[in-house]
């Protein structure tokens, strides 16, 4: 119960708006005010995918001895991203909420880098939906961290009533 | 050794302010913890993390609600304190005191499991850790955060964590 809901991603008439979509959330996106803190950015958007990226920043970190983020700004990325692929999956009609996410630290963030988060919301039910994501670096081979977490959904009706 | 019966007890002063640096210390040493506006309120070894509501913390205006990554990023410093905490309290209170105040490296999350068990309000949070395990290597780490009513947590997480190597000659 965190993140984006009331965002609505389509037009009255529940179709795709397009272009003007695409922009009217990435102004929402950046004006949530802890994404707007973090100095959030929008890289991209797609049916159910999102990517954002997060500048290294000193006031950030978390292990003073090696400037390395702390897990908290990388897990608010990740729950952005999360959260936006959810927003763009097209069965979706409504917001979101995370109601759980899972993050595995597979290595440290190299201090002075930015960080880019994919997001791809992989599965949706009629009332859930299934995200995960990965973090990286400027060696994108080798992911800094990932996340898989499971959000609130609500699927559009399928034809007629 | 406070209250171990050789000589007198040590004056109450004497102790609260060791205790109070030695956490302090291990607080002001985090810029993520200030960039949160996290600070901890001490009751001997017991620490309770408070999280002051800012515009800053919201994800979502509308509604409003803290940001998940906000509540996220919160659970985890109150884990990695905690964790740094009971070390760093061996260390000053311990039989081996004398060493005390060597700084303290933390803890590295390893993996971190939130659940978002209702909307974060926007006024003040409240965090405690517990210590499920405490290992050489690997610990294992629970906490719950609450507003307005303690029972009604409003994100659980747990978390495992590599514990930083203990100085030489400790224990091997």
């Amino acid at each position: 119960m965190s993140d984006t809901s009331e965002f609505q991603p389509s037009g009255a008439d529940g179709s795709p708006a397009g272009e003007d979509m695409a922009r009217v959330a990435r102004d929402f996106m950046e004006s949530l005010p802890h994404a707007k803190a973090l100095n959030l950015s929008l890289l991209a958007l797609g049916p159910g995918t999102a990517q954002f990226s997060l500048p290294y920043d000193a006031a950030l970190v978390g292990d003073p001895d090696t400037g390395v983020l702390h897990g908290g700004a990388v897990s608010a990325l990740l729950d952005t991203a999360c959260g936006a692929a959810v927003i763009m999956h097209p069965e979706g009609t409504e917001g979101t909420a995370t109601l759980d996410l899972r993050i595995d630290y597979m290595r440290a963030a190299t201090p002075g880098q930015r960080l880019i988060a994919r997001a791809e919301c992989y599965h949706v039910t009629r009332n859930v939906a299934f995200a995960r994501a990965v973090a990286l670096d400027d060696d994108s081979d080798r992911p800094v961290a990932s996340a898989t977490g499971a959000f609130s959904f609500t699927a559009r009706q399928r034809d007629g009533v | 050794m406070s209250g171990t019966g050789q000589g007198r007890p040590e004056p109450v002063q004497v102790v609260k302010q060791r205790r109070d640096a030695a956490l302090a210390g291990l607080v002001a040493r985090v810029p993520y913890i200030r960039f949160l506006g996290v600070s901890f309120e001490r009751r001997g070894d017991e620490l309770t993390a408070v999280m002051p509501f800012e515009d800053k913390l919201i994800g979502n205006p509308m509604l409003p609600a803290l940001h998940g990554g906000a509540t996220a990023g919160f659970l985890e410093v109150t884990a990695i304190i905690g964790l740094g905490w009971a070390l760093l309290w061996d260390e000053i209170e311990g039989v081996e005191r004398g060493g005390a105040q060597a700084p303290v490296r933390l803890p590295k999350t390893i993996d971190f499991t939130v659940d978002y068990l209702r909307s974060g309000l926007p006024r003040d949070a409240y965090a405690r850790a517990h210590v499920t395990r405490a290992g050489r290597r690997y610990s294992s780490v629970r906490v719950a955060a609450w507003q307005d009513n303690r029972d009604r947590p409003f994100a659980e997480a747990t978390g495992h964590f590599l514990m930083p190597a203990r100085a030489a000659g400790k224990d091997g």
